[in-house]
């Protein structure tokens, strides 16, 4: 692999394996198997999860049925995160497949939104990249946009359709030549450990020096517990797209080739396992 | 996409040419001349050689150049001896031009260059207006000039007939000199730079071409008159210019600019169709006024230009009605010079490094593109060496006189002896000195060890010091930078005079001799490879230090993949080291690991899983079906099973497929698959009554239990093998006919399959196993095959006739293939099939079939032990049919008595 181009592939290409199992209080009239499936990093939980309902639903009572949410170790799966970060911060670094436990009742309002149609979903991921493109270039790149632009980006999300959606997205991608990079990094930090669900900070890829700032920097900058001190072991990993890029890596090449199909990027930081 | 080339000039004037599908640089064909410059288009390439002499290199090709050349042979009728070639005074010439205004006789004809040949003698022309004309071609008129009838009448006091003989152009694949013609006087002094394009001038005739040359004086000349049908074109025609012109680059349109010796472009405007050389020029200011345009390139509607601080600048804003443009744009990255090919693509030769560097990401949406990135093709004669890289220690080079052999060896140093002992130099002559070359091939493919038997070689090698002073050139510079040698050398006798190269300054010292490199310690690291073909210029790791580069014959698609990028596996090179300096970014280390994670990421994720349901349905069904499957479990039987061909697009973005085979174990359903990647050959079985087939990987044909099928006509499994074999070709990219490195077998029943060779194949420590590789069948029937690298294919079928194989494929059971179906012929082939008929002599009757009980069977085979009948022997598969019924074989070795019986004393056992 030599080509930029192959990240923007492998992000997009990238597959989770996920076992589903119906959690066992769920009544029902037969038993359920477990439903196996590849699940799309890049894509939301509800968006991809049609033919687990359509499974589950045939073996259990039809007024038993109400919304369908997802739990895993006993933390419920915030649809509205894409899936490979959910894996990224409550289930790396555990064995494949990823085991989901299914809910139809008892939908955890406090901690899930709702999500009643795919609509919901379409406003939740173009309200990301609009938030996104804000902070890269002001909106005027989203906004210089048709409407068939943004449905096309949605749709290449949907269907799975890696050339379709960077027919777009490139363009959101660009910034003018004169330019180092993006106005701001559009990102965000996860922390398994924490109540607080991300940090959100401005950040820009340039620092005043004019050097290129780095992940190692945003880090610093951002979350510095999470960077070990000078002597001391590094006691997390920060993982993206469930690889650990190097803190040396620039920030503006991350925010290009390693964004979420929203446009940004979605950083976890856990706990290293000690094994 | 068909292939076109990208053309180079390294320092000593060697011409280079690199396919868009290849991986390696090609020597050109032609090597006897050294070149400064060239320009190339798709059909030809223009050079100036060392002698400042313009050359031409036009592709051979399907279609002759050929050129006619005709005249008229006139005659009156008079009363005394009909028609004569007496014609009046008023009259034209005897012979003359169709016009009859110049007088042309046959012998006044010559060959307008030692280019061209006579394709045949004169001969008359007896086809007038698409008719043909009686007795010798003539037609007839009332006088001249008037309208020619074929037909004598009455009144037909003047006749005429036309004489044509056809030259053709037959310098091709080599470089024709451009013999001038021009009247001494007006000769352009020696040139110093040429430029083609210009054959996409909107409605200009095809094969057109606008050369435009640069001389020594700062003059610009155009070639008039350069088409297809005369390729070296007829006069050079001064253009004015409003300065010295240093530089010229012609676009394949109609943009035309050049740079002048006080640093500003010109741009050339008004060119079209009438007007090819153009109207007026505008001057365009360099982008820095310190430093002057050193060079331009321009393409279809892009300028790309150095500046004498030999930064890079892009022209915004140029077309067709701007040729000027609108601004200049710095672009990163320090060249030598630019070259914009076809689609605006752009390569460069490197400031530093010398190599060349191809623009990634030109788009029509993106015409700067995105980065610089290196060529790192190897030479065409890398491909045969296997280096053991590490175990070489350092390098030398050795120059000859005669630049055709100038070659570069290895010459290894054991740690030990290098790093503290100064070795003597010594010079050599490597003219003299033949084996050297071998010797040093030898140590690049065998272990460190040999080197201490080079070495007593080089030095057993008559000296020849008279030829100058030696000097030294023993490099670990990674970059194979000339200017480095000087700084870091310390030896005693490194007196370099490389820092200026060029021709001249490698003939003047020829020798060159070895000194050791003190710090080799420091090399151990780098891998060096040894190089001992003639042709060889450069070791792998000095990659070629280039002067010039020419894309305007170079078709880079956007959408194939480029192999210039990849050093071919066996070569230690120092890519890394290459790109460096342009774009940090592509190997830093996090990107590096960025790639590494990613794949490990992939594997991790995906490779157990590969078989679980995809969330968004991207697959086809493609065909489904019952078929009936050997099972693998005993008892072994056909049994009924549902078949599957499940098509999609994987991550790689390459169509793949799956073949799922659903049976019934113990009334559970269940299912094997088989990817098709993974399949090497499908194989037809042909068996008595089932229409089956066997298909094979790498792990079935170890445990030797293909998955064998079978359906219920022929029909059926033709279509499901045509689909299969196409399935197969698809997950492994191969499209159309077999290519030129094909490997070519047929199996014993004569059927004929093909095998791509991967292009790690040739490089790779040990080459893949047969049984490993993908075999897919082309049609016919054959017993023998050979091939050769050159796509030339032959064979000859069971009734000893020869065949050549067209480029055609498909065929066979692959039919339906819309786009194949050229060059598929039939072929036929008669195979003799013997059977016996065995008799025993008794007392009673004599000879007879009524044979002992221990006897072989009355009709059988060679050998006795099969019964074969005349109505149970059957043809070896349903393409067979007899075409004759049987008879009687006189010629069985041995002989044969009148009825063709031959006797013994007994059948043996």
């Amino acid at each position: 692999m030599t080509d930029d181009k192959d990240v923007l592939r492998d992000v997009w290409f990238g597959r989770i394996p996920a076992c589903f199992t119906l959690y066992q209080d769920e009544i029902t009239e037969r038993e359920a198997e477990p439903y196996y499936l590849l699940l799309p990093r890049i894509s939301y939980l509800t968006l991809v999860t049609d033919k687990v309902k359509k499974h589950f639903q045939k073996v259990m009572r039809q007024e038993e049925v109400s919304e369908i949410w997802f739990e895993y170790e006993g933390t419920p799966l915030k649809w509205h995160y894409p899936i490979g970060l959910l894996f990224d911060l409550h289930a790396s670094n555990t064995a494949l497949p990823w085991s989901i436990t299914v809910h139809f009742k008892n939908f955890p309002e406090k901690d899930l939104l709702h999500c009643h149609s795919k609509d919901v979903i379409e406003a939740h991921f173009m309200a990301c990249i609009k938030e996104a493109d804000a902070l890269k270039h002001k909106s005027q790149v989203i906004n210089e946009m048709q409407k068939k632009d943004h449905k096309q980006l949605w749709m290449g999300l949907q269907n799975d359709k890696f050339e379709q959606f960077w027919a777009i997205n490139r363009k959101l991608m660009e910034y003018p030549p004169e330019d180092s990079g993006f106005r701001y990094i559009p990102f965000r930090i996860y922390q398994a450990t924490t109540e607080r669900p991300f940090i959100q900070k401005l950040f820009r890829p340039i620092a005043s020096g004019g050097q290129l700032h780095t992940l190692g920097d945003l880090i610093k900058d951002v979350c510095p517990s999470a960077i070990a001190p000078e002597d001391g072991e590094q006691k997390t990993q920060v993982m993206i797209h469930g690889i650990e890029p190097m803190l040396e890596t620039p920030i503006q090449w991350l925010s290009e080739h390693m964004s979420y199909p929203d446009n940004f990027l979605h950083i976890s930081i856990i706990p290293r396992p000690t094994d | 996409m068909p292939s076109s080339l990208l053309w180079a000039v390294d320092i000593f004037g060697r011409v280079y040419t690199l396919s868009t599908v290849g991986q390696y640089w090609e020597l050109c064909k032609d090597t006897q001349l050294e070149f400064k410059r060239v320009s190339a288009v798709k059909q030809c390439c223009w050079g100036i050689a060392c002698d400042h002499q313009v050359y031409t290199f036009v592709f051979s090709g399907d279609v002759p150049i050929r050129y006619q050349e005709e005249t008229y042979e006139n005659q009156r009728w008079n009363p005394v001896g009909g028609f004569c070639e007496k014609l009046l005074p008023s009259d034209r010439w005897q012979w003359s031009d169709v016009s009859g205004l110049k007088h042309q006789q046959l012998d006044s004809f010559t060959l307008p260059s030692p280019h061209w040949e006579w394709e045949s003698d004169w001969y008359v022309d007896e086809n007038i207006g698409g008719e043909p004309t009686e007795k010798g071609g003539w037609t007839y008129a009332i006088d001249f000039p008037s309208t020619y009838t074929k037909d004598k009448k009455w009144n037909s006091c003047v006749r005429r007939r036309r004489w044509i003989r056809y030259r053709r152009y037959k310098s091709r694949d080599i470089w024709a000199k451009i013999v001038s013609r021009d009247d001494p006087d007006q000769l352009p002094d020696p040139f110093n730079d040429i430029s083609v394009g210009g054959w996409e001038i909107t409605d200009e005739p095809v094969g057109r071409l606008s050369v435009w040359a640069v001389s020594l004086q700062g003059r610009l000349w155009y070639r008039e008159n350069v088409c297809h049908h005369n390729p070296e074109g007829s006069v050079w025609s001064l253009i004015t210019t409003p300065g010295e012109v240093v530089q010229v680059s012609c676009g394949p349109y109609d943009l035309l600019w050049a740079t002048l010796w006080e640093g500003q472009a010109i741009v050339r405007e008004g060119i079209d169709r009438n007007n090819p050389q153009g109207i007026s020029w505008s001057i365009v200011e360099s982008p820095s006024p310190e430093n002057g345009i050193m060079h331009v390139s321009v393409g279809v509607d892009v300028v790309w230009c150095v500046t004498k601080d030999r930064k890079v600048w892009f022209r915004r804003g140029v077309n067709s009605h701007n040729p000027c443009g609108t601004s200049w744009i710095e672009m990163i990255g320090e060249m030598m010079m630019v070259t914009v090919g076809l689609n605006n693509q752009v390569w460069g030769i490197g400031c530093d490094d010398r190599a060349i560097y191809f623009r990634q990401g030109v788009t029509p949406s993106e015409l700067s593109g995105k980065a610089w990135k290196a060529i790192v093709s190897g030479q065409e004669s890398d491909r045969s060496q296997t280096g053991s890289s590490t175990s070489l220690l350092s390098a030398g080079c050795f120059f000859t006189d005669d630049i055709q052999n100038q070659t570069n060896a290895i010459i290894q140093g054991d740690a030990d002896t290098s790093s503290d002992t100064e070795l003597p130099s010594v010079p050599m002559n490597l003219a003299n000195t033949p084996p050297m070359g071998a010797a040093a091939s030898s140590s690049g493919n065998g272990t460190g060890n040999q080197t201490a038997e080079i070495r007593a070689n080089v030095t057993a090698d008559p000296l020849d010091s008279d030829q100058g002073e030696a000097t030294v050139a023993l490099t670990n510079n990674e970059k194979a930078n000339l200017e480095t040698h000087k700084s870091t050398n310390p030896g005693p006798s490194a007196e370099l005079q490389w820092t200026n190269i060029d021709l001249k300054e490698a003939q003047k010292h020829p020798v060159l001799s070895i000194s050791t490199f003190a710090e080799t310690s420091s090399l151990s690291s780098l891998g060096m490879f040894s190089v001992g073909a003639e042709e060889q210029q450069y070791g792998a790791d000095e990659h070629p230090l280039w002067a010039w580069v020419s894309g305007g014959g170079c078709l880079v698609d956007l959408h194939s993949p480029l192999k210039w990028f990849t050093v071919p596996s066996g070569l230690s090179s120092s890519v890394q080291s290459l790109s460096l300096s342009m774009t940090p970014a592509q190997t830093a280390a996090w990107r590096k690991q960025i790639f590494q994670q990613l794949s490990e990421r992939t594997k991790r994720e995906l490779e157990n899983f590969r078989h679980y349901e995809q969330a968004i349905e991207q697959s086809v069904w493609v065909k489904t079906g019952t078929l009936q499957w050997w099972r693998n479990w005993k008892p072994h039987k056909w049994m009924d099973v549902r078949v599957a061909l499940e098509q999609f697009t994987g991550s790689d973005g390459i169509r793949d497929s799956i073949l799922f085979i659903y049976y019934m174990y113990h009334e559970e359903k269940k299912y094997i698959h088989v990817f098709l990647n993974e399949v090497t050959i499908i194989v037809e079985v042909l068996n008595e009554a089932k229409h089956s087939f066997a298909l094979y990987t790498p792990e079935r044909t170890k445990q030797r239990w293909p998955i064998r099928l079978a359906a219920s006509t022929e029909q059926e499994m033709h279509d499901w093998l045509s689909l299969l074999n196409m399935s197969c070709c698809e997950s492994r990219q191969l499209q159309g006919p077999p290519s030129h490195h094909a490997i070519w077998s047929v199996t014993c029943k004569g059927d004929i399959f093909v095998s791509e060779p991967s292009p790690e194949l040739e490089a790779g420590p040990q080459p893949m196993p047969c049984d490993q590789m993908f075999w897919r069948q082309v049609g016919g029937h054959l017993r023998l095959i050979e091939c050769n690298n050159r796509g030339i294919v032959w064979g000859i079928g069971y009734d000893h006739t020869a065949w050549v194989y067209t480029g055609g494929y498909g065929g066979g059971f692959i039919q339906g293939l819309a786009n194949s179906a050229d060059n598929i012929y039939t072929q036929s082939d008669v195979k003799c099939v013997y059977i016996y008929e065995n008799q025993r002599w008794n007392p009673v009757t004599g000879y007879s079939s009524r044979g002992l009980p221990t006897d072989r069977y009355m009709w059988s085979d060679a050998s006795g032990l099969q019964e074969c009948t005349k109505i149970n022997t059957k043809p070896p598969s349903p393409q067979w049919s007899w075409v004759s019924d049987w008879y009687i074989d006189f010629n069985t070795s041995g002989g044969t008595d009148r009825e063709g019986w031959q006797y013994a004393a007994d059948f043996p056992a």
